[in-house]
């Protein structure tokens, strides 16, 4: 009963999309025009026409996004229509300039579309890709939870702590304190967990990274090792369990951070380069009236 | 011992109107109250909680004065009035037996003095009194029934005593700053919401609250020299134990006052635990002299029961006013008094209208006040078939007439002056089986769904007539639509109406199979034993049978059906049954279609591995008693909130939605959203009456809402909230990018090394006019819920029972 963006009402506009591709295909075959194919021909202003309201159309679905209460269709069509439309613009206004580049305000204009038209095109991917794997890294579960998760196990490892050597509440509280995952948008899409842990040593405390828990899987297993005393490797025992429970929490959050950011980081392109668009193409129009 | 005129139990609202109007007119009198305050229900509403002041157009007859305003205000209001009007309270006089008769009552109070009076106004409300620990030592100063504040509390050892939602709450919330022990008679919780289950097992198992099973108090004692001031004793199942503490919270329910109200002589009518005494005009029960006011007597506002207050003491002075309601009723009545009176009217329709002939004329009175009088053109639609509206219609004067026929809109049935009808719609929550038109000189009053459930519940001969007709005329639209009304009475007759209750077994497969359930409301799941497992293979909403093969020459059950929600059903045996055949040829092959339908839509689902699972996991989450629920695909969505803020844009501001929240199977996400129920939980206790149900199927909170939060504590999905003025605007650049966003997941893992606890919220802060909110589905709007038409990548989808079955097949096969 779901349908999605791309299914929307049996691909209607994937459809219209296509129709308008071929038709502007053929007239640009069969138009053979004085000059090379330009921008300046008949054809060429029609197809920069179309194409200058297909931007407008297209950069239109913010507001209707926005409009909650309008009854105009359903975003879903909207944003259907919006993918498909915004594809054939690539082939329209390619065709619109004749294949003529060059270092020039128009190319400029040209350029900017490509970009965002691409960074729509990542968009597209990322939502048809990964909230499946979202849905399944996070099992049920949400990241609210995941975090709370986390302080339990904080809680239930210093709890253990208490009947142990003074060193051990020190290594949980370090290991806690230095749990650091996403802080910059690049670690958030790396998915990368930054964490360090400031190891007790002879020579003072020293700082090694953490991540995936390592540091402080390592340190445990090497008191493992040492002990002698049966209760304390049993509490060693299980303060490994929870740690290692604790490593795959902190993997899981970090892959939700860095899909969330995938879903979310092509719209910080899309966006402002639409707005830069925009610009240039009211600047390529009046120019190209100047000139004429 | 002097006797006063008039001895006033309980300083309610009600209470506290009658006492001031008896001092203020110089009437000897005594107000008692049992606790050490007057007003004690709203003392104990939180702090700074906003009072309102419905309904807005009933004038407000009281010398005390009333206005909506915060708690405190409107308490200190009645303190300074009562100072004022110099009214004789006793604080701390519980009243325990009422004997006498009127001229001379004898109240014995706890204490063990005796008031004498001459009359008696109980307005004791419903609350009830607190269970009490019950082992020695109970009245110790350390030993409180409720909570106000769990914040006022640092650093003690708390013992609550219980194991219901309110235990829960307390001790998860005391926990975060003491030590806190519960103490729970039973080996588990059985008795609280899935939410607090879920919380109290994680909070024990974190070790924030220290829970005793099977274990009960024994006794308490001050140890002055101990470490903590007191010691309670326990029995646990490993024998006696001591536990040193500073406070024991009990938290063991209430007594229902109807016990006490009872020994009083005063009647009931029926045993149902909602029906309401038997009261006059002038609020007297059936004891002379002895006066029933505010809730108990069925009027849970603020405002009605200080006008009743005021009223009953102008009685017994035998003054008689004109009820305060009267202009109200003057003016709903307008159409057809003529040169009658209010009184007159209402006396004609009781006399006219067989089901309301034995409503006692003080709540006939109250009906009508919840009631309107339509008076529609010939051939007017009362209502449409398939309309969601459930109240209920009765002829004052002309006819009406109902398609029963889907198919033969010329086929109608007359109902004449004093019938009823709507009772379908009304009873099984559902949508209206038939349409109904307004004959000649029509006059029709509507009562809406509330009032008539406390008719039914109060009044039992109403509650067999209407039950009667509901079973004929479900026959009717079931199974022989051509048949004459007075042919199916026998059928009808030989007929049973069945309750179940949510997870009792209708029939057991291999059972004789000698009867039809027709589901009058509610909803059932049909099970079958698959390699000794049982698997739930399909989902039967109300206004559909089940168990129809039996009929028709199995003589097994083939499947177990069973109740998902509490559920009423019609049941046919085989002998009538068969006189139905009879009258209607094509019922036997419209019942076979039915069966080749259900066998193959069983079999489709069982061929499906997870599809039983899934419909499992979907009722749990009460879709079973659904019209309409959000259910959200996980691979589509992309968590962008896009619903959630054209929900709060279309709602002055406030989402009523959650997506994030609630729980998943597979990729069926079901966020916190209003299931829209058949038999809405929100209903049940709405002082105002504001909750409605649209002719669409909308459950909506009207402008009435009083904030009182029941419905917020009765929804079981948890979708309700009080929420007040909306949050500010997002930055015009957040705007742009995502149109606002919420605090975001990363500012939180970022903070997640530092700090653990939590800053404690201002305690004296300002309380803002908190108001129910919820779902009610873009009521009003064009094109549908908001939250669907504003996804992007169509992950939001509505489902309702109808559509449910083929949902299930979709998904699961996609698994």
């Amino acid at each position: 009963m779901y349908e999605s963006l791309l299914n929307h009402a049996n691909r209607r506009y994937l459809r219209v999309s296509l129709w308008l591709c071929g038709i502007s295909v053929a007239l640009y075959v069969w138009h053979d025009p004085l000059s090379p194919p330009n921008g300046g021909t008949w054809l060429g202003y029609t197809l920069g026409g179309i194409g200058a309201a297909l931007i407008l159309w297209l950069t239109a679905l913010g507001i209707r996004k926005r409009s909650y209460s309008s009854a105009m269709g359903t975003l879903r069509g909207w944003t259907s229509a919006h993918v498909y439309l915004g594809l054939s613009l690539l082939l329209i206004s390619t065709l619109h300039s004749g294949f003529q580049f060059g270092w020039n305000l128009h190319t400029l204009c040209y350029a900017l579309m490509v970009i965002v038209i691409a960074s729509g095109i990542v968009g597209v991917v990322a939502y048809q890709r990964y909230p499946q794997l979202m849905s399944a890294n996070r099992a049920g579960s949400k990241p609210d939870r995941l975090l709370e998760e986390i302080q339990d196990i904080d809680q239930r490892a210093l709890r253990i702590a208490r009947g142990m050597p003074r060193r051990f509440a020190d290594l949980l509280r370090a290991n806690r304190d230095g749990t650091a995952l996403g802080g910059s948008t690049r670690n958030i899409l790396a998915g990368r967990d930054s964490s360090v842990l400031m190891v007790p040593s002879n020579k003072g405390a020293v700082s090694s990274p953490n991540s995936g828990q390592s540091a402080a899987l390592t340190w445990l297993g090497d008191e493992l090792a040492r002990s002698t005393d049966g209760e304390l490797s049993r509490r060693i025992g299980d303060l490994l369990s929870l740690l290692a429970e604790r490593r795959n929490l902190l993997r899981r959050l970090c892959r939700d951070a860095q899909i969330r950011g995938w879903l979310d980081i092509w719209l910080y392109i899309h966006v402002p380069v639409t707005l830069a668009l925009l610009g240039t193409l009211v600047a390529h129009v009046v120019s190209v009236f100047l000139y004429w | 011992m002097t006797k006063v005129v008039i001895a006033v139990v309980g300083s309610g609202p009600g209470g506290l109107s009658a006492a001031a109007r008896a001092a203020g007119i110089g009437v000897s009198h005594v107000l008692l109250e049992q606790t050490a305050a007057h007003a004690n229900t709203i003392q104990r509403y939180q702090k700074g909680k906003h009072v309102m002041a419905e309904p807005n157009v009933l004038p407000l007859r009281s010398p005390l004065a009333f206005a909506a305003g915060t708690r405190e205000k409107i308490l200190d209001e009645w303190a300074r009035g009562l100072a004022a009007q110099n009214v004789n309270v006793r604080y701390g006089a519980e009243v325990v037996a009422i004997s006498g008769e009127k001229g001379d009552f004898h109240l014995k109070l706890q204490d063990g003095s005796e008031v004498l009076a001459e009359n008696v106004i109980l307005g004791i409300g419903l609350q009830g009194n607190p269970r009490r620990l019950g082992v020695p030592g109970e009245s110790l100063p350390c030993v409180q029934y409720t909570l106000d504040d769990p914040e006022e509390y640092q650093g003690e050892t708390i013992v609550v005593v219980g194991a219901g939602d309110a235990a829960i709450e307390n001790a998860v919330a005391l926990s975060k700053q003491n030590t806190v022990y519960l103490i729970n008679r039973a080996g588990e919780f059985a008795r609280c919401k899935d939410g607090n289950l879920t919380l109290i097992l994680k909070t024990i198992e974190a070790g924030k609250v220290n829970c005793l099973y099977s274990t009960q108090c024994s006794s308490l004692v001050e140890t002055p020299e101990g470490a903590k001031p007191y010691e309670l004793s326990l029995t646990t199942a490993n024998g006696q134990m001591q536990l040193p503490c500073d406070r024991i919270i009990a938290r063991l329910g209430a007594i229902p006052p109807r016990k006490f109200v009872e020994s009083c002589r005063i009647k009931f009518p029926s045993s149902d635990p909602t029906s309401l005494p038997l009261l006059s005009a002038n609020y007297e029960s059936n004891v002379a002299g002895l006066y029933v006011i505010g809730a108990l007597g069925g009027y849970p506002l603020i405002k009605q029961a200080m006008n009743q207050g005021y009223e009953v003491v102008e009685y017994i002075r035998g003054t008689p006013v004109t009820p305060a309601d009267e202009p109200l009723l003057q003016s709903k009545l307008a159409g057809i008094l003529g040169h009658l009176s209010v009184t007159a009217t209402l006396q004609s329709m009781q006399a006219r209208i067989p089901i309301f002939a034995e409503v006692n004329p003080l709540m006939f009175r109250e009906l009508m006040l919840g009631s309107s009088v339509h008076v529609p053109k010939a051939g007017e639609v009362v209502f449409k078939r398939n309309d969601y509206t459930n109240s209920f219609y009765t002829i004052f004067s002309g006819s009406v007439e109902i398609q029963v026929d889907e198919n033969d809109p010329a086929k109608r049935v007359v109902l004449s002056t004093g019938q009823f009808f709507g009772e379908m719609g009304l009873l099984s929550g559902r949508r209206r089986t038939a349409t109904a038109l307004a004959g000649r000189d029509c006059v029709l009053i509507e009562t809406p769904r509330r009032d008539v459930l406390k008719l039914l519940s109060s009044v039992d001969a109403a509650k067999a007539v209407v039950d009667h007709t509901f079973i004929v005329r479900a026959i009717q639209s079931g199974f022989a639509p051509q048949a004459a009304t007075d042919e199916l009475l026998p059928i009808a007759a030989n007929s049973k109406l069945n309750r179940f209750r949510a997870g009792q077994v209708l029939f057991t497969e291999g059972d004789e199979a000698d009867s039809l359930h027709l589901i009058r409301s509610g909803s059932v799941s049909v099970l079958r034993s698959i390699g000794g497992r049982e698997v739930v293979t399909s989902y039967v909403a109300a206004g559909n049978y089940v168990g129809e093969m039996g009929l028709l020459g199995n003589t097994q059950r083939s499947a177990t059906v069973r109740a998902t929600v509490a559920t009423e059903t019609i049941s046919l045996n085989a002998a009538t049954f068969g006189e139905l055949l009879q009258k209607n040829p094509r019922l036997r092959q419209e019942l076979e279609e039915t069966v080749r339908q259900r066998v193959a839509s069983n079999t489709h689902l069982q061929g499906q591995d997870h599809a039983g699972e899934l419909i499992s996991f979907l009722l749990k989450q009460g879709l079973g008693e659904a019209t309409d629920v959000l259910l959200i695909d996980e691979t589509l969505c992309v968590g962008c909130d896009n619903c959630e803020r054209a929900c709060a844009a279309t709602h002055g501001g406030t989402s009523r939605l959650d997506r994030a929240a609630g729980p998943t199977f597979a990729n069926v996400h079901v966020p916190t959203s209003c299931r829209h129920c058949e038999d809405p939980h929100c209903m049940k206790d709405c002082p105002p009456d504001a909750i409605r149900r649209s002719p669409n199927g909308e459950v909506f909170v009207g402008d009435n809402c009083i904030g009182c939060g029941n419905c917020e504590r009765n929804c079981p999905y948890g979708v309700i909230h009080m929420s007040g003025p909306p949050p500010e605007q997002p930055s015009l650049m957040s705007w742009l990018m995502f149109g606002g966003s919420k605090e975001s997941v990363y500012s939180k893992l970022q903070g997640l090394g530092r700090s653990h606890h939590h800053e404690p919220a201002a305690i004296d802060a300002p309380k803002a006019v908190k108001k129910a909110v919820k779902c009610d589905m873009c009521k009003g709007q064009d094109g549908g819920p908001a939250c669907v038409r504003a996804c992007p990548t169509g992950a939001a989808l509505r489902v309702n029972p109808e559509e449910f079955v083929t949902f299930v097949k979709q998904e699961a096969s996609r698994f």
